[in-house]
Protein backbone atom coordinates (compact mmCIF):
# COMPACT_ATOMS: atom_id res chain seq x y z
CA UNK A 1 0.00 0.00 0.00
CA UNK A 2 1.72 3.28 -1.12
CA UNK A 3 2.44 5.67 1.62
CA UNK A 4 -0.24 8.82 1.81
CA UNK A 5 -2.63 6.62 -0.08
CA UNK A 6 -5.93 5.54 -0.08
CA UNK A 7 -6.06 1.85 -0.59
CA UNK A 8 -9.65 -0.12 -0.71
CA UNK A 9 -10.04 -3.83 -0.04
CA UNK A 10 -12.32 -5.40 -1.56
CA UNK A 11 -13.98 -9.05 -2.01
CA UNK A 12 -16.99 -11.04 -1.00
CA UNK A 13 -17.90 -11.95 2.44
CA UNK A 14 -15.37 -14.64 3.88
CA UNK A 15 -12.55 -13.31 1.70
CA UNK A 16 -10.18 -12.47 4.42
CA UNK A 17 -10.65 -8.65 4.29
CA UNK A 18 -11.06 -8.10 8.20
CA UNK A 19 -8.58 -10.68 8.93
CA UNK A 20 -5.70 -9.34 6.74
CA UNK A 21 -6.48 -5.74 8.27
CA UNK A 22 -6.19 -7.26 11.43
CA UNK A 23 -2.59 -8.68 10.65
CA UNK A 24 -1.59 -5.17 9.83
CA UNK A 25 -1.93 -4.08 13.52
CA UNK A 26 -1.21 -7.41 14.61
CA UNK A 27 -4.12 -7.79 15.96
CA UNK A 28 -3.74 -11.33 14.29
CA UNK A 29 -0.69 -12.94 14.05
CA UNK A 30 -0.10 -13.44 9.73
CA UNK A 31 0.09 -17.48 9.86
CA UNK A 32 2.68 -16.79 6.92
CA UNK A 33 3.83 -13.93 5.16
CA UNK A 34 5.50 -10.54 6.16
CA UNK A 35 4.06 -6.93 6.76
CA UNK A 36 6.31 -3.97 6.80
CA UNK A 37 5.18 -0.66 7.39
CA UNK A 38 7.32 1.48 6.09
CA UNK A 39 9.84 -1.22 4.94
CA UNK A 40 10.41 -2.29 8.74
CA UNK A 41 8.76 -5.89 8.97
CA UNK A 42 6.27 -6.00 12.14
CA UNK A 43 6.57 -9.30 13.32
CA UNK A 44 10.01 -7.35 15.05
CA UNK A 45 7.91 -4.92 16.52
CA UNK A 46 6.11 -4.45 20.26
CA UNK A 47 2.16 -4.86 18.90
CA UNK A 48 1.73 -1.88 21.14
CA UNK A 49 3.62 0.18 19.86
CA UNK A 50 2.71 -1.00 16.38
CA UNK A 51 -0.79 -0.08 17.57
CA UNK A 52 -0.17 3.28 18.41
CA UNK A 53 1.95 3.93 14.88
CA UNK A 54 -1.36 2.09 13.09
CA UNK A 55 -4.50 3.44 14.17
CA UNK A 56 -7.94 1.30 13.52
CA UNK A 57 -11.43 2.37 13.21
CA UNK A 58 -14.15 -0.72 12.95
CA UNK A 59 -17.73 -1.09 11.57
CA UNK A 60 -18.92 -0.32 15.03
CA UNK A 61 -17.68 2.48 17.67
CA UNK A 62 -16.93 1.23 20.56
CA UNK A 63 -16.86 3.96 22.99
CA UNK A 64 -14.78 3.86 26.20
CA UNK A 65 -15.27 6.52 29.36
CA UNK A 66 -18.49 8.63 30.66
CA UNK A 67 -17.77 11.67 28.35
CA UNK A 68 -16.45 11.93 24.80
CA UNK A 69 -13.47 13.89 26.17
CA UNK A 70 -12.48 10.82 27.61
CA UNK A 71 -13.81 8.16 24.68
CA UNK A 72 -11.61 10.65 22.66
CA UNK A 73 -8.24 10.49 24.18
CA UNK A 74 -8.27 6.69 25.69
CA UNK A 75 -5.43 5.81 23.61
CA UNK A 76 -3.60 8.96 23.96
CA UNK A 77 -3.56 8.86 27.63
CA UNK A 78 -3.18 4.75 27.87
CA UNK A 79 0.57 5.95 26.05
CA UNK A 80 0.89 8.79 28.53
CA UNK A 81 0.52 11.46 26.01
CA UNK A 82 -1.37 14.33 26.38
CA UNK A 83 -3.93 15.96 23.47
CA UNK A 84 -6.53 18.06 23.12
CA UNK A 85 -9.95 16.70 22.39
CA UNK A 86 -11.81 19.65 21.33
CA UNK A 87 -9.37 19.91 18.30
CA UNK A 88 -9.34 16.35 17.36
CA UNK A 89 -13.36 15.90 17.71
CA UNK A 90 -12.72 19.26 15.21
CA UNK A 91 -10.59 17.26 12.67
CA UNK A 92 -13.01 14.96 13.07
CA UNK A 93 -16.15 17.16 11.48
CA UNK A 94 -17.38 17.34 14.91
CA UNK A 95 -17.94 20.46 17.17
CA UNK A 96 -15.80 20.83 20.10
CA UNK A 97 -18.56 21.40 22.15
CA UNK A 98 -19.32 17.67 21.96
CA UNK A 99 -16.66 16.56 24.22
CA UNK A 100 -18.40 17.09 27.54
CA UNK A 101 -21.61 14.92 26.11
CA UNK A 102 -22.22 11.11 27.25
CA UNK A 103 -20.60 8.92 24.04
CA UNK A 104 -24.20 7.26 24.24
CA UNK A 105 -26.27 10.64 23.68
CA UNK A 106 -24.50 10.59 19.74
CA UNK A 107 -25.63 9.54 17.26
CA UNK A 108 -24.00 6.03 15.19
CA UNK A 109 -22.77 8.49 12.95
CA UNK A 110 -21.19 11.23 15.26
CA UNK A 111 -19.89 7.95 17.50
CA UNK A 112 -18.16 7.12 14.54
CA UNK A 113 -16.60 10.29 14.41
CA UNK A 114 -15.16 10.25 17.81
CA UNK A 115 -13.99 6.52 17.19
CA UNK A 116 -11.77 8.31 14.52
CA UNK A 117 -11.01 11.35 16.82
CA UNK A 118 -9.82 8.51 19.21
CA UNK A 119 -7.24 6.74 17.01
CA UNK A 120 -5.99 10.20 15.43
CA UNK A 121 -5.38 11.34 19.11
CA UNK A 122 -2.69 8.96 19.00
CA UNK A 123 -1.31 10.85 15.67
CA UNK A 124 -0.73 7.20 13.83
CA UNK A 125 0.85 7.14 10.73
CA UNK A 126 -1.80 4.88 8.97
CA UNK A 127 -5.42 4.47 9.34
CA UNK A 128 -7.05 0.58 8.62
CA UNK A 129 -10.98 1.11 8.42
CA UNK A 130 -13.16 -2.27 8.40
CA UNK A 131 -16.17 -1.51 6.71
CA UNK A 132 -16.45 2.08 8.91
CA UNK A 133 -19.69 2.87 7.33
CA UNK A 134 -21.73 -0.08 7.23
CA UNK A 135 -23.85 0.38 10.30
CA UNK A 136 -24.66 4.56 9.09
CA UNK A 137 -27.55 5.67 6.84
CA UNK A 138 -26.54 6.80 3.88
CA UNK A 139 -25.90 10.37 4.80
CA UNK A 140 -24.04 9.46 7.51
CA UNK A 141 -21.88 7.42 4.94
CA UNK A 142 -21.28 10.36 2.67
CA UNK A 143 -20.01 12.49 5.28
CA UNK A 144 -17.71 9.96 6.37
CA UNK A 145 -16.22 9.39 3.34
CA UNK A 146 -15.90 13.26 2.86
CA UNK A 147 -13.89 13.10 6.16
CA UNK A 148 -11.90 10.07 4.70
CA UNK A 149 -10.28 11.74 1.73
CA UNK A 150 -9.80 15.12 3.90
CA UNK A 151 -7.88 13.29 6.41
CA UNK A 152 -5.96 12.10 3.15
CA UNK A 153 -5.18 15.60 1.90
CA UNK A 154 -4.84 17.42 5.09
CA UNK A 155 -2.79 14.75 7.25
CA UNK A 156 -0.96 12.89 4.30
CA UNK A 157 -2.38 9.86 6.41
CA UNK A 158 -2.24 6.55 4.75
CA UNK A 159 -5.48 4.97 4.50
CA UNK A 160 -6.93 1.23 4.08
CA UNK A 161 -10.26 0.69 4.10
CA UNK A 162 -11.94 -2.29 3.68
CA UNK A 163 -15.75 -1.97 2.18
CA UNK A 164 -18.17 -4.08 0.01
CA UNK A 165 -19.85 -0.93 -1.50
CA UNK A 166 -18.02 -0.71 -5.04
CA UNK A 167 -19.83 2.78 -5.21
CA UNK A 168 -17.98 3.76 -1.90
CA UNK A 169 -14.81 2.46 -3.58
CA UNK A 170 -14.84 4.63 -6.60
CA UNK A 171 -15.36 7.83 -4.63
CA UNK A 172 -13.15 7.37 -2.25
CA UNK A 173 -10.45 4.99 -3.08
CA UNK A 174 -7.08 5.82 -4.83
CA UNK A 175 -6.26 2.14 -5.47
CA UNK A 176 -8.12 -1.25 -5.13
CA UNK A 177 -7.07 -4.46 -4.01
CA UNK A 178 -9.50 -7.30 -4.90
CA UNK A 179 -8.83 -10.46 -2.18
CA UNK A 180 -10.64 -13.96 -3.26
CA UNK A 181 -10.74 -16.68 -0.81
CA UNK A 182 -7.99 -15.05 1.18
CA UNK A 183 -5.60 -14.40 -1.62
CA UNK A 184 -4.66 -11.41 -3.72
CA UNK A 185 -6.51 -11.44 -7.07
CA UNK A 186 -4.65 -8.24 -7.91
CA UNK A 187 -4.60 -4.36 -7.38
CA UNK A 188 -5.23 -1.36 -9.64
CA UNK A 189 -5.60 2.10 -9.88
CA UNK A 190 -9.22 3.25 -9.12
CA UNK A 191 -9.54 4.50 -12.96
CA UNK A 192 -7.94 1.01 -14.40
CA UNK A 193 -10.55 -0.92 -12.11
CA UNK A 194 -13.73 0.97 -12.84
CA UNK A 195 -12.67 1.21 -16.54
CA UNK A 196 -9.94 -0.66 -18.95
CA UNK A 197 -7.69 -3.26 -17.39
CA UNK A 198 -9.85 -4.20 -13.86
CA UNK A 199 -12.50 -3.79 -15.42
CA UNK A 200 -12.85 -7.98 -15.59
CA UNK A 201 -12.55 -8.32 -12.00
CA UNK A 202 -14.78 -5.45 -10.76
CA UNK A 203 -17.95 -7.09 -12.76
CA UNK A 204 -16.20 -10.48 -11.28
CA UNK A 205 -16.48 -8.86 -7.83
CA UNK A 206 -19.82 -6.79 -8.31
CA UNK A 207 -21.35 -10.36 -9.14
CA UNK A 208 -20.19 -11.66 -5.53
CA UNK A 209 -21.04 -8.99 -3.08
CA UNK B 1 -23.70 -37.28 70.61
CA UNK B 2 -27.39 -37.74 69.52
CA UNK B 3 -29.66 -34.78 68.56
CA UNK B 4 -32.87 -35.29 71.29
CA UNK B 5 -36.01 -35.17 69.48
CA UNK B 6 -34.67 -36.04 66.00
CA UNK B 7 -35.36 -39.77 64.91
CA UNK B 8 -33.16 -40.64 62.07
CA UNK B 9 -34.87 -42.91 60.28
CA UNK B 10 -38.11 -41.79 60.67
CA UNK B 11 -37.03 -38.18 59.77
CA UNK B 12 -35.32 -39.04 56.78
CA UNK B 13 -38.38 -40.39 55.30
CA UNK B 14 -40.93 -38.20 56.24
CA UNK B 15 -38.51 -34.67 55.00
CA UNK B 16 -38.35 -37.48 51.52
CA UNK B 17 -42.39 -36.93 51.90
CA UNK B 18 -41.66 -33.66 50.86
CA UNK B 19 -39.89 -33.97 48.21
CA UNK B 20 -42.56 -35.90 46.80
CA UNK B 21 -45.03 -33.34 46.86
CA UNK B 22 -42.47 -30.65 45.04
CA UNK B 23 -41.76 -34.03 42.06
CA UNK B 24 -45.73 -34.41 42.04
CA UNK B 25 -45.57 -30.70 41.18
CA UNK B 26 -43.47 -30.70 38.85
CA UNK B 27 -45.34 -34.08 36.71
CA UNK B 28 -48.44 -31.94 37.51
CA UNK B 29 -46.96 -28.80 35.86
CA UNK B 30 -44.74 -30.66 33.21
CA UNK B 31 -41.81 -28.87 34.94
CA UNK B 32 -39.32 -31.52 34.12
CA UNK B 33 -37.46 -31.04 37.34
CA UNK B 34 -38.18 -34.15 38.75
CA UNK B 35 -35.30 -35.95 37.36
CA UNK B 36 -32.79 -33.88 38.67
CA UNK B 37 -34.62 -33.32 41.90
CA UNK B 38 -34.38 -37.48 42.23
CA UNK B 39 -30.38 -37.13 40.70
CA UNK B 40 -30.12 -34.79 43.93
CA UNK B 41 -32.02 -36.62 46.18
CA UNK B 42 -29.66 -39.74 45.50
CA UNK B 43 -26.72 -38.34 45.39
CA UNK B 44 -26.53 -36.11 48.54
CA UNK B 45 -27.90 -39.36 50.47
CA UNK B 46 -24.99 -41.61 48.82
CA UNK B 47 -22.34 -38.48 49.13
CA UNK B 48 -23.32 -37.69 52.56
CA UNK B 49 -23.32 -41.02 53.71
CA UNK B 50 -19.84 -41.91 52.17
CA UNK B 51 -18.41 -38.63 53.77
CA UNK B 52 -19.70 -39.55 57.26
CA UNK B 53 -17.88 -42.91 57.24
CA UNK B 54 -14.51 -41.18 55.70
CA UNK B 55 -14.97 -38.29 58.38
CA UNK B 56 -15.72 -40.72 61.42
CA UNK B 57 -12.52 -42.63 60.12
CA UNK B 58 -10.69 -39.44 59.80
CA UNK B 59 -11.34 -38.25 63.30
CA UNK B 60 -10.25 -41.94 64.60
CA UNK B 61 -6.72 -41.15 62.46
CA UNK B 62 -6.30 -38.58 64.74
CA UNK B 63 -3.34 -37.64 62.16
CA UNK B 64 -3.02 -34.14 60.50
CA UNK B 65 -1.93 -35.74 57.46
CA UNK B 66 -5.39 -37.41 56.90
CA UNK B 67 -6.80 -34.29 57.41
CA UNK B 68 -4.78 -32.86 55.11
CA UNK B 69 -5.22 -35.22 52.32
CA UNK B 70 -9.11 -35.36 52.70
CA UNK B 71 -9.05 -31.40 52.55
CA UNK B 72 -6.38 -31.91 49.39
CA UNK B 73 -9.01 -34.62 47.71
CA UNK B 74 -11.87 -31.66 48.20
CA UNK B 75 -10.01 -28.80 46.47
CA UNK B 76 -9.57 -31.41 43.54
CA UNK B 77 -13.33 -32.18 43.22
CA UNK B 78 -14.59 -28.82 43.51
CA UNK B 79 -11.72 -27.60 41.04
CA UNK B 80 -13.29 -30.60 38.54
CA UNK B 81 -16.57 -29.33 38.85
CA UNK B 82 -15.95 -25.42 38.74
CA UNK B 83 -14.01 -26.62 35.79
CA UNK B 84 -16.60 -28.35 33.62
CA UNK B 85 -19.09 -25.81 34.16
CA UNK B 86 -16.54 -23.15 32.54
CA UNK B 87 -16.04 -25.25 29.65
CA UNK B 88 -14.14 -23.80 26.87
CA UNK B 89 -11.75 -21.80 29.18
CA UNK B 90 -8.68 -22.89 28.78
CA UNK B 91 -6.76 -24.61 31.77
CA UNK B 92 -9.75 -23.68 34.33
CA UNK B 93 -9.27 -26.64 35.94
CA UNK B 94 -5.77 -25.56 36.93
CA UNK B 95 -6.90 -21.92 37.58
CA UNK B 96 -9.49 -23.25 39.91
CA UNK B 97 -7.38 -25.45 41.97
CA UNK B 98 -4.58 -23.07 42.22
CA UNK B 99 -7.42 -20.56 43.45
CA UNK B 100 -9.57 -22.67 45.82
CA UNK B 101 -6.48 -24.31 46.79
CA UNK B 102 -4.55 -20.97 48.01
CA UNK B 103 -8.07 -19.59 49.26
CA UNK B 104 -8.47 -22.77 51.57
CA UNK B 105 -4.81 -22.74 52.84
CA UNK B 106 -4.92 -19.25 53.29
CA UNK B 107 -7.75 -18.92 55.69
CA UNK B 108 -7.20 -22.02 57.34
CA UNK B 109 -4.07 -21.25 57.72
CA UNK B 110 -4.99 -17.65 59.38
CA UNK B 111 -7.16 -19.49 61.80
CA UNK B 112 -4.79 -21.78 63.15
CA UNK B 113 -1.92 -19.52 63.66
CA UNK B 114 -3.88 -16.75 65.37
CA UNK B 115 -5.38 -19.65 67.31
CA UNK B 116 -9.00 -19.14 66.36
CA UNK B 117 -9.35 -22.77 66.61
CA UNK B 118 -7.68 -26.26 67.50
CA UNK B 119 -5.64 -28.27 64.91
CA UNK B 120 -8.00 -30.86 65.20
CA UNK B 121 -9.83 -32.64 62.19
CA UNK B 122 -13.46 -31.84 64.04
CA UNK B 123 -13.30 -27.85 62.87
CA UNK B 124 -10.93 -28.71 60.03
CA UNK B 125 -12.83 -30.63 58.17
CA UNK B 126 -16.03 -28.88 58.30
CA UNK B 127 -14.21 -25.27 58.07
CA UNK B 128 -12.62 -26.19 55.04
CA UNK B 129 -15.10 -27.88 53.46
CA UNK B 130 -17.09 -24.64 53.72
CA UNK B 131 -14.28 -22.80 52.52
CA UNK B 132 -13.38 -24.92 49.41
CA UNK B 133 -17.62 -25.21 48.51
CA UNK B 134 -18.30 -21.73 48.57
CA UNK B 135 -14.73 -20.84 46.54
CA UNK B 136 -16.13 -23.37 43.77
CA UNK B 137 -19.28 -21.85 43.97
CA UNK B 138 -17.81 -18.33 43.22
CA UNK B 139 -14.96 -20.03 40.81
CA UNK B 140 -17.58 -21.26 38.89
CA UNK B 141 -19.50 -18.03 38.85
CA UNK B 142 -16.45 -15.89 37.83
CA UNK B 143 -15.14 -18.42 35.20
CA UNK B 144 -18.35 -18.68 33.43
CA UNK B 145 -19.39 -15.26 33.79
CA UNK B 146 -15.78 -13.82 32.17
CA UNK B 147 -16.33 -16.52 29.25
CA UNK B 148 -19.34 -14.82 28.22
CA UNK B 149 -18.71 -11.07 28.38
CA UNK B 150 -15.91 -11.78 26.57
CA UNK B 151 -17.35 -13.45 24.00
CA UNK B 152 -20.07 -10.89 23.47
CA UNK B 153 -18.00 -8.00 24.26
CA UNK B 154 -15.60 -9.00 21.42
CA UNK B 155 -15.65 -5.53 19.43
CA UNK B 156 -15.55 -3.75 22.80
CA UNK B 157 -12.19 -5.70 23.87
CA UNK B 158 -10.64 -5.55 19.97
CA UNK B 159 -11.38 -1.76 19.92
CA UNK B 160 -9.28 -1.32 23.28
CA UNK B 161 -6.31 -3.46 22.34
CA UNK B 162 -6.47 -1.41 18.78
CA UNK B 163 -6.19 1.58 20.86
CA UNK B 164 -2.64 0.00 21.99
CA UNK B 165 -4.18 -1.32 25.61
CA UNK B 166 -2.35 -4.26 26.96
CA UNK B 167 -4.34 -7.44 27.80
CA UNK B 168 -5.37 -6.22 30.99
CA UNK B 169 -6.28 -2.79 30.22
CA UNK B 170 -8.63 -3.94 27.86
CA UNK B 171 -9.85 -6.95 29.81
CA UNK B 172 -10.29 -4.60 32.78
CA UNK B 173 -13.86 -3.51 32.61
CA UNK B 174 -15.27 -7.00 31.62
CA UNK B 175 -13.49 -8.46 34.58
CA UNK B 176 -14.69 -6.10 37.58
CA UNK B 177 -17.93 -6.62 36.66
CA UNK B 178 -17.70 -10.55 36.72
CA UNK B 179 -16.14 -10.36 40.29
CA UNK B 180 -18.61 -7.79 41.37
CA UNK B 181 -21.26 -10.70 40.19
CA UNK B 182 -20.22 -13.36 41.89
CA UNK B 183 -19.59 -11.89 44.99
CA UNK B 184 -22.33 -9.79 45.55
CA UNK B 185 -24.54 -12.55 46.50
CA UNK B 186 -22.02 -13.95 49.55
CA UNK B 187 -21.22 -10.05 50.32
CA UNK B 188 -25.29 -9.42 50.40
CA UNK B 189 -25.80 -12.73 52.04
CA UNK B 190 -23.47 -11.37 55.09
CA UNK B 191 -24.91 -7.97 54.81
CA UNK B 192 -28.48 -9.73 55.46
CA UNK B 193 -27.40 -12.48 57.81
CA UNK B 194 -29.41 -12.74 61.64
CA UNK B 195 -31.86 -10.67 60.03
CA UNK B 196 -33.01 -12.40 56.72
CA UNK B 197 -31.41 -15.58 57.51
CA UNK B 198 -30.44 -17.90 60.20
CA UNK B 199 -26.78 -19.37 58.99
CA UNK B 200 -26.08 -23.11 58.52
CA UNK B 201 -23.32 -23.52 61.16
CA UNK B 202 -25.59 -21.42 63.58
CA UNK B 203 -28.78 -23.44 62.84
CA UNK B 204 -27.05 -26.88 63.12
CA UNK B 205 -25.44 -25.88 66.61
CA UNK B 206 -28.76 -24.21 67.95
CA UNK B 207 -30.75 -27.47 67.22
CA UNK B 208 -27.97 -29.36 68.68
CA UNK B 209 -28.03 -28.00 72.11
CA UNK B 210 -25.29 -25.24 72.37
CA UNK B 211 -25.71 -21.94 73.58
CA UNK B 212 -27.49 -19.57 71.15
CA UNK B 213 -24.19 -16.65 72.12
CA UNK B 214 -21.94 -19.44 71.28
CA UNK B 215 -23.52 -20.41 68.12
CA UNK B 216 -23.04 -16.53 67.12
CA UNK B 217 -19.36 -16.69 68.09
CA UNK B 218 -18.93 -20.14 65.80
CA UNK B 219 -21.22 -17.68 63.53
CA UNK B 220 -18.74 -15.11 63.00
CA UNK B 221 -15.66 -16.74 62.38
CA UNK B 222 -17.63 -18.78 59.65
CA UNK B 223 -18.75 -15.55 58.26
CA UNK B 224 -15.35 -13.50 58.35
CA UNK B 225 -13.52 -17.04 56.87
CA UNK B 226 -15.91 -17.32 53.79
CA UNK B 227 -16.12 -13.73 53.05
CA UNK B 228 -12.21 -13.40 53.16
CA UNK B 229 -11.45 -17.03 51.46
CA UNK B 230 -14.39 -16.29 48.84
CA UNK B 231 -13.17 -13.32 47.73
CA UNK B 232 -9.75 -14.32 47.39
CA UNK B 233 -10.89 -17.49 45.40
CA UNK B 234 -12.78 -14.94 43.16
CA UNK B 235 -9.89 -12.70 42.64
CA UNK B 236 -7.27 -15.32 41.77
CA UNK B 237 -9.57 -17.09 39.28
CA UNK B 238 -9.99 -13.41 37.64
CA UNK B 239 -6.34 -12.68 37.64
CA UNK B 240 -5.87 -16.05 36.43
CA UNK B 241 -7.44 -17.09 34.15
CA UNK B 242 -8.14 -13.63 32.12
CA UNK B 243 -5.01 -14.52 30.36
CA UNK B 244 -6.31 -17.62 28.62
CA UNK B 245 -8.28 -15.59 26.30
CA UNK B 246 -4.81 -13.75 24.69
CA UNK B 247 -2.16 -14.09 23.08
CA UNK B 248 1.27 -12.90 25.00
CA UNK B 249 1.20 -10.13 22.44
CA UNK B 250 -1.72 -8.71 23.32
CA UNK B 251 -4.18 -10.32 21.10
CA UNK B 252 -7.65 -11.96 21.52
CA UNK B 253 -7.70 -15.90 20.68
CA UNK B 254 -10.35 -16.93 19.02
CA UNK B 255 -10.95 -20.90 20.18
CA UNK B 256 -11.98 -20.49 23.55
CA UNK B 257 -14.67 -18.60 22.56
CA UNK B 258 -16.24 -21.13 20.16
CA UNK B 259 -18.72 -22.97 22.24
Amino acid sequence: MPGGSITAVVGPSGAGKSTLLRTVNRLIEPTAGEVYLDGEPTSGMDPLALRRRVGMVFQLPALFGATVEEATLYGARLAGKDADAGRLLEMAGLDASFKDKAPQALSVGEQQRVSIARALALEPEALLMDEPTSALDEAARRRIEDLIRELNASLGLTLVVVSHDLDQVERVADRVVVLVRGRSEGEWDRDEFFSGPGERARRYIAGRL
Amino acid sequence: MRVEGLQTVGSGLLTLGLVAVAVALSLYQRLDLEKDIGVAVVRSFVQLAAIGYVIDYVFGLESLGAVALLLAGMVMFAAWTSARRASGVPRSFIVAAGAIGVAAVATLGVLLLLHIVPPTARYLIPLGGMVIGNSMNTASLTLTRLRDDIGEQRPKVEAALALGATSHQAVAPILKTALQRALIPLIDATKTTGIIFLPGAMVGMIIAGADPLEAVRLQIVVLYMLLGSVSIAAILVGLLSYRSFFTPRHQLKTAPLEN
